[in-house]
């Protein structure tokens, strides 16, 4: 299953936050090298974080994303103890997500 | 007594449906530049005009030195190529990473709310060797700046 894991960091005087997610992100390219299949395109289209209940940044990926997203955005005037929300959904209608505080 | 409620009631109505109407036109639904579905056409976009287009209305972009693009200029992997922008411009509204080389040139596009600075990074794959495209969007203007990026090994294939 979709693992989604968020990190908070200090950065130049703003709060980094760095996102990641365990996704395959198939591109809908590739074969199978045994049934000379396609794979299906499989990826996530959006990703959101909130910070405090507000969106701070809502990412629109395609295919070219790679494997497992890694992606990092930065506040400012976050402080220990705010609430990071993040939710993402996929083109097959998957949808993950969690919560992590500002440490 | 009773024509005045008539009269009031009336105009109630008329109101009532006016707001009505606007209401399913779209007029007083808040502006939601941040929950917006996924930009299909931008991500279907063959060309880096089309998918700026798609995305922002608009392909004009004039260059900008205020963006920073920090990526490796040899990537050995091209299935994960990392990739941080920040810009120094003010009121970062949205930030688009396109690969010139590849067939969707468009990978991410990220769109700022209130609280965020003009800072994004993420991993992308690369076909081939390429210039990549940084647009910024800022006070309702584009902005770009470009770095190429050599590929050794193409991550978009089998």
């Amino acid at each position: 299953m979709a693992l989604t894991k968020i990190k908070t960091r200090p950065k130049d005087g703003n709060t980094e936050i760095l996102v990641l997610v365990n996704h395959p992100m198939e591109t809908g390219q590739r074969e199978d090298k045994k049934t000379k299949k396609k794979i299906p395109a499989h990826f996530i289209q959006n990703l959101s974080i909130d910070l405090n209940g507000k969106t701070v940044a809502n990412v629109d990926m395609g295919v070219a994303v790679s494997k497992d997203p890694l992606v990092a955005v930065a506040v400012k005037g976050a402080k220990k103890g705010d609430k990071v929300k993040v939710s993402w959904s996929d083109n097959k209608g998957e949808k993950g997500g969690a919560d992590a505080v500002v440490g | 007594m009773n024509s005045i409620n008539r009269r009031t009631f009336l105009k109630g109505t008329v109101a009532g449906s006016v707001l009505a109407v606007a209401a399913s036109a779209g007029l007083l639904t808040p502006t939601r530049v941040l929950a917006a579905a996924w930009p299909a056409p931008a991500f279907d976009a063959k060309s880096i005009d089309d998918a700026l287009k798609a995305l922002y209305g608009t392909s004009a972009v004039a260059d900008s030195k205020d963006i920073k693009i920090k990526a490796p200029i040899q990537a050995e992997n091209g299935a994960v190529v990392p990739i941080a922008v920040s810009s120094g411009l003010a009121n970062v509204e949205a930030i688009a990473i396109l690969v010139a080389g590849n067939n969707q040139p468009l990978v991410s596009n990220v769109n700022l709310g209130a609280g965020a600075i003009g800072y994004f990074s993420a991993r992308m794959k690369m076909g081939k060797t390429s210039d990549v495209k940084v647009v910024v969007k800022s006070g309702g203007k584009l902005h770009m700046a470009s770095q190429q990026i050599k590929v050794t090994v193409g991550g978009c294939g089998g």
